[in-house]
């Protein structure tokens, strides 16, 4: 094995009572694409930040190119040539790329003269990577994946030698998340080591040669990429056998439940983010809309729920018109059968400091069966709480806990079950894995077939093209604003990539 | 890692943090009565002995600690639906006419137990009123709750000079205050309680309003934790987007959270009203309107925790007092200070120590911040 980058010896951390990392020990090779995998939760960002300085580790070594060192700041990281991509960008927006690339390396009081400077730098970089991108762009008006460039020469800008990118492949669409490791692969023949925290398995499998496996703050497993499977990765992830593949049976659709025609709607700026849209939904099928983040998706969850006016257009649920250019009140709208699982469990569909019993009733809570005259009947309450977290399996099995206290999988669950146990018509569900362990997704992913089998329609916005594939019964998929398509379950990737980024194979052709 | 520090048991979070925070307070205050030139624990001792040394002492505590619960109760319903009530003063104030109409027409027809009701009527929708139209601006037109009240709080004062100077005075009178009501618009005394207890009262404006406060503070909490409305206001407050998902209409709730803490505040110009002074002077308020707003912070808008902040603040202001005439180099103003240490600490530093007990916390013993010792932390 090549001399090592980064080795680390027995790394230590605790917050509080909290063990992030347990004696983590890990070995990179130099010039090599390192994956780091696993559930949320087990520690992969507590140790990258460790290495990059915004913690301090409470035991344990770092050496660097075979050299011991202490990192205590960034600042000590990028002097020994450690950068960082973060999951979310640390970009000025309304700056030029070339003035975020000096953003902290100014060097002088005027700019003018380490301007020149980083124009020149910029240019090797692009002609030894090919990180092709316009110096005097502003940042908001680059794609993200030009974002994510941006923040990949400023490590480099940096002398960054060991570059260290967080999920960096969340936010873009497949073939921008090829051209990614195309680039990766390019850095590591100029012999720049890469570390990948990820946790899909498919990335780590396309682009890494040896991958580390944590699971609840320990490194349980490092492999060779070339001698493992996603089984077994997936297996050492969450600690027992996992199913990738939903099982499922032939949709029986029946009439349509839900019906959307010519949608328009605009945001609070006055941008149009959803125009000319229009489907149906039948009872006994799930219709998958996929498309990169803020496309229009999560606007038109937002419409047909209720929550967000539409400019024009007609919804009807079972038949009959929803008011959505007027005033909705979402209440209406589950009186008539209609659920809703919002994107953002965090900000909508749970109010965090409450207690779990009390979110297990958000948006029933008007219901007679909960009332007693002006007052909320605290008994039935608990009970309707106690039996959802019995029926999915929620823990810790305690209504009187915080919501805040559950991890993300649970309070996801807190929400299905809500949501579910009313027995609702339609089911409008967005991003219902999002931040959820795999072990949890496998549970969510059934109770999404078991709603389907039941008769009920069920409309299912994300962006993970595996969920929408592997689910849905027909796929939408949604760019700008648009539906640019419509295919059937076994749609490929790739065909769904070219018309997630807007690139329709037809038209290609023409 | 969002959160690298563990829960607290809720003890420490409601009594001991608080506690923590108000020493801190108390101590800084000590070092500025040091920089005067006085010597900080003979103050304290004059404050205390001031406050609760005797039975008088004690009924006048208790008096002013009535309008800071019902004005503390006031800030602390608002802001459990996310809004910062800061009229309490204008309300409360304007309340004061409210009490003024009921007790000076009615004053010399029914007792005075059904004159109090009468009043309470009277106070709570006046005060309800008041917060009523700021909290309309706010619901329809986005006008920010905070400007408005402030705003109100002069208009409130305007208008009371008026009504005080040429309405409500007494033909022939020189003195901005209405008539002298009649004992059946007067509230009975409390002090045979204080007696009770082995006090000699020989006079304090301590009155059974304090009793209603102490009802209020029930109901508050009935009306917060126990009721339908209560879940909705609590909704809106930590998520105004979990209330819109849920079928809350933003503006029904903020009019009626709104005029519910106006209710409140309004209900404060019963203690010195009908309780000690039995006519209607101007600025009979003095502050405690804003008082509410540190008394709420304080006691972490819970009402069990506004009760005894209001104690505190009332013991304050009646220590303070005693404080200013004993020692001359001290003025009242040292009793603002303390308080606005009180306030700096207790509300907007809330957290500056928070760290420090919880790493405490945490080595003492794991299971009592309410995490096995072996769980992860977050990615």
């Amino acid at each position: 094995m090549a001399e090592a980058a980064i080795e680390l010896v027995g790394i230590n951390k605790s917050f509080g009572a909290v063990h992030a990392n347990r004696d983590i020990h890990l070995s990179i090779p130099k010039g090599t694409i390192h994956g780091i995998i696993g559930e949320n939760g087990a520690g992969k960002s507590t140790l990258m930040s460790i290495l990059y300085g915004f913690y301090e580790a409470d035991s344990g070594d770092i050496n660097v190119n075979g050299r011991k060192v202490a990192i205590r700041t960034p600042n000590d990281a990028i002097s020994f040539g450690i950068g960082m991509v973060h999951q979310h960008f640390m970009l000025v927006e309304n700056f030029t790329v070339l003035e975020n690339i000096i953003l902290g390396a100014e060097g002088e009081a005027l700019l003018n003269r380490s301007i020149a400077k980083a124009r020149s730098e910029l240019h090797r970089l692009e002609r030894d990577y090919g990180l092709e991108v316009d110096p005097d762009a502003i940042i908001e008006e680059l794609p993200v994946g030009l974002q994510q460039r941006v923040e990949i020469l400023k490590a480099l800008y940096r002398g960054a030698d060991i570059l260290i990118l967080d999920e960096p492949t969340g936010v873009l669409t497949p073939a921008e998340a090829d051209h990614l490791f195309r680039i990766l692969r390019q850095l590591k023949d100029e012999g720049k080591t890469v570390v990948l925290i990820t946790h899909k398995l498919r990335e780590i499998m396309a682009v890494t040669d040896n991958v580390s496996v944590m699971r609840q703050g320990q490194m349980v497993a490092t492999r060779k990429t070339s001698e493992t499977t996603v089984e077994e990765l997936a297996e050492l992830m969450v600690g027992r056998r996992v199913l990738l593949r939903v099982e499922k049976g032939e949709a029986k659709p029946g009439e349509v439940k839900l019906s959307v025609r010519d949608l328009m709607v605009k945001d609070s700026r006055g941008v149009t983010m959803v125009e000319g849209v229009s489907f149906d939904v039948r009872a006994g099928e799930i219709v998958g809309i996929a498309g990169v983040a803020g496309n229009g998706q999560s606007e038109l969850l937002e419409t047909v729920s209720g929550i967000r006016k539409a400019v024009s257009g007609t919804v009807m649920l079972d038949g009959k018109p929803i008011d959505v250019s007027g005033v909705t009140d979402p209440g209406d709208l589950r009186d008539r059968g209609l659920a809703h699982v919002p994107e953002d469990r965090h900000h909508v569909g749970l109010v965090l400091p409450f207690e779990e019993s009390e979110n297990a009733i958000l948006g029933y809570h008007d219901e007679p069966q909960f009332l007693r005259g002006p007052f909320l009947d605290r008994g039935k309450v608990v009970a309707a709480a106690s039996d959802q977290i019995a029926k999915y399996d929620i823990r810790p099995p305690n209504p009187h806990l915080k919501t805040a206290n559950f991890s993300g999988g649970n309070q996801q669950k807190i929400v299905l079950a809500r949501e579910m146990e009313q027995d609702p018509g339609v089911l409008i569900v967005g991003q219902p894995t999002r931040g959820v362990d795999v072990g949890a997704i496998e549970f969510i992913h059934k109770r999404l077939i078991a709603m389907r089998d039941m008769g009920k329609a069920v409309l299912l916005v994300s962006v993970e093209l595996d969920e929408i594939r592997s689910l849905s019964d027909r796929i939408l998929v949604m760019f700008d604003g648009r539906i640019v398509g419509e295919r059937g379950p076994d749609a490929t990737e790739g065909e769904l990539g070219l018309l997630m980024a807007g690139v329709d194979r037809k038209e290609a052709a023409e | 890692m969002s959160t690298p520090y563990a829960k607290l048991p809720a003890w420490a979070d409601y009594g001991l943090i608080p506690l923590i925070n108000l020493c801190v307070a108390f101590l800084v205050a000590g070092l500025v009565v040091l920089l005067v030139g006085e010597n900080p624990l003979r103050a304290a001792g004059l404050m205390i002995e001031g406050a609760f040394g005797r039975g008088q002492y004690i009924g006048y505590t208790l008096y002013y600690a009535t309008s800071f619960m019902f004005t503390g109760l006031a800030v602390a319903v608002a802001f459990h639906c996310g809004l910062f009530n800061i009229g309490g003063e204008g309300q409360a104030y304007i309340g004061g006419l409210g009490v003024a109409i009921a007790c000076l027409t009615f004053d010399s027809i029914f007792p005075w137990w059904i004159n109090f009701p009468l009043a309470i009527l009277g106070a709570a929708a006046i005060g309800a009123f008041w917060a009523f139209i700021p909290a309309i601006l706010q619901a329809k037109r986005g006008s920010h709750i905070v400007i408005t009240t402030i705003m109100f709080n002069f208009i409130a004062a305007s208008t009371m000079v008026y009504l005080l100077v040429d309405v409500l005075k007494p033909l022939g009178s020189m003195a901005p205050q209405t008539r002298t009501f009649l004992p059946d618009a007067h509230l009975p005394k409390l002090n045979w309680v204080i007696e009770l207890f082995g006090g000699t009262v020989r006079s304090s404006p301590f009155n059974i309003s304090f009793l209603l406060a102490l009802l209020m503070a029930f109901l508050v909490w009935v009306l917060i934790w126990r009721t339908k409305l209560g879940y909705e206001i609590r909704t809106q407050g930590h998520s105004p987007k979990a209330a819109r998902y849920a079928g809350i209409s933003e503006a029904k709730i903020i009019i009626i959270t709104m005029m519910i803490s106006g209710a409140l505040a309004g209900m404060m110009a019963l203690n010195p009203i009908m309780g000690d002074q039995h006519r209607v002077q101007i600025d009979f308020v003095t502050g405690a309107g804003f008082v509410g707003i540190a008394v709420a912070l304080m006691g972490r808008s819970h009402p069990a925790g506004i009760v005894p902040a209001a104690i505190l603040f009332g013991a304050l202001y009646q220590g303070g007092a005693n404080l200013a005439f004993e020692m001359p180099n001290i003025s009242r103003d040292m009793i603002v200070i303390i308080q606005g240490l009180v306030i700096l600490f207790a509300g907007a530093l809330e957290h500056m120590l928070r760290p420090q007990v919880q790493a405490l916390f945490a080595s003492f013993s794991p299971r009592s911040v309410g995490l096995p010792a072996a769980k992860t932390g977050g990615a």
